[in-house]
């Protein structure tokens, strides 16, 4: 017996529901957090290891680090880490109750864009 | 509508003993990290461009060294916490989800013992 053809509920994020800053940035948490657990905090390590072995292995990680794919792990690292760091306040806020209508979680969204766009710049300004 | 007794259906579900330990210690770690990342800041504004006499200095002074074991551990934590809940939300096939879990504990706990040495053995003078 063929199953019946059954509306689905709307998903978040698709052609079903209309894509909203809310819904966006949430996942872009979820997102960045896991871009941060498996190449930020490993780039950490990676400086603290190449620190505590000397010389040549701090120059051979700056190195590395100084090529196409060192910068774009550690320019998206700085962007997550920004973004992460930003909507995690909001999300820390919103744990308490507070600032939840729509009105107030929108111009919250717009803070933490914002936020994230200039500590990014500052960053990458001082490292670059 | 049911005659029993709610408690009867709710016994044999398991407790919800520790139901909010994850959920609070997410929180608890996030907050703990608002503060290890503004000292992140400062020590890159400090360390951008540095050779490595001034990097291993940086970090062999003892406030920073700690600043850097709590960040390493906290981070690695919150990861750990974190990941932990996109994998039971999206990996749906029982073994892959065992094997994901198990590697991103052990990951966490190897990236933390890693971390604590190699700043040890800096601040210590080894």
């Amino acid at each position: 017996m063929k199953a019946p053809q059954r509306p689905m509920s709307p998903f978040m994020i698709g052609p079903y529901y209309k894509p909203q800053m809310t819904s966006l940035m949430s996942i872009t948490h979820r997102a960045s957090g896991v871009f941060l657990s498996i190449v930020g905090t490993p780039l950490l390590l990676w400086f603290l290891i190449a620190v505590a072995s000397g010389p040549e292995s701090y120059d051979a990680m700056l190195t590395c680090v100084g090529g196409w794919l060192g910068t774009l792990a550690v320019v998206t690292s700085i962007l997550c880490l920004s973004f992460h760091l930003f909507n995690g306040i909001r999300h820390l806020v919103w744990d308490t109750g507070r600032a939840l209508d729509i009105k107030t979680a929108y111009t919250a969204g717009w803070l933490v864009l914002i936020g994230t766009v200039v500590l990014t710049a500052v960053l990458l300004g001082v490292m670059l | 509508m049911s005659m029993r007794n709610p408690l009867a259906t709710a016994r044999g579900r398991g407790s919800a003993k520790s139901g909010v330990h994850h959920w609070y210690a997410q929180r608890a770690s996030a907050v703990f990290l608002l503060v290890l990342i503004g000292w992140l800041v400062f020590a890159i504004f400090h360390l951008a461009g540095a050779d490595h006499a001034t990097s291993a200095r940086f970090i062999a002074q003892p406030v920073n060294a700690a600043f850097l074991i709590l960040l390493v551990v906290t981070s690695l934590y919150h990861a750990m916490l974190g990941l932990q809940v996109v994998i039971e939300d999206y990996v749906h096939h029982p073994v892959l989800e065992v094997v994901l879990h198990f590697v991103t504990r052990a990951g966490a706990f190897f990236g933390m013992a890693l971390g604590i040495i190699h700043v040890l053995k800096l601040a210590l003078g080894a």
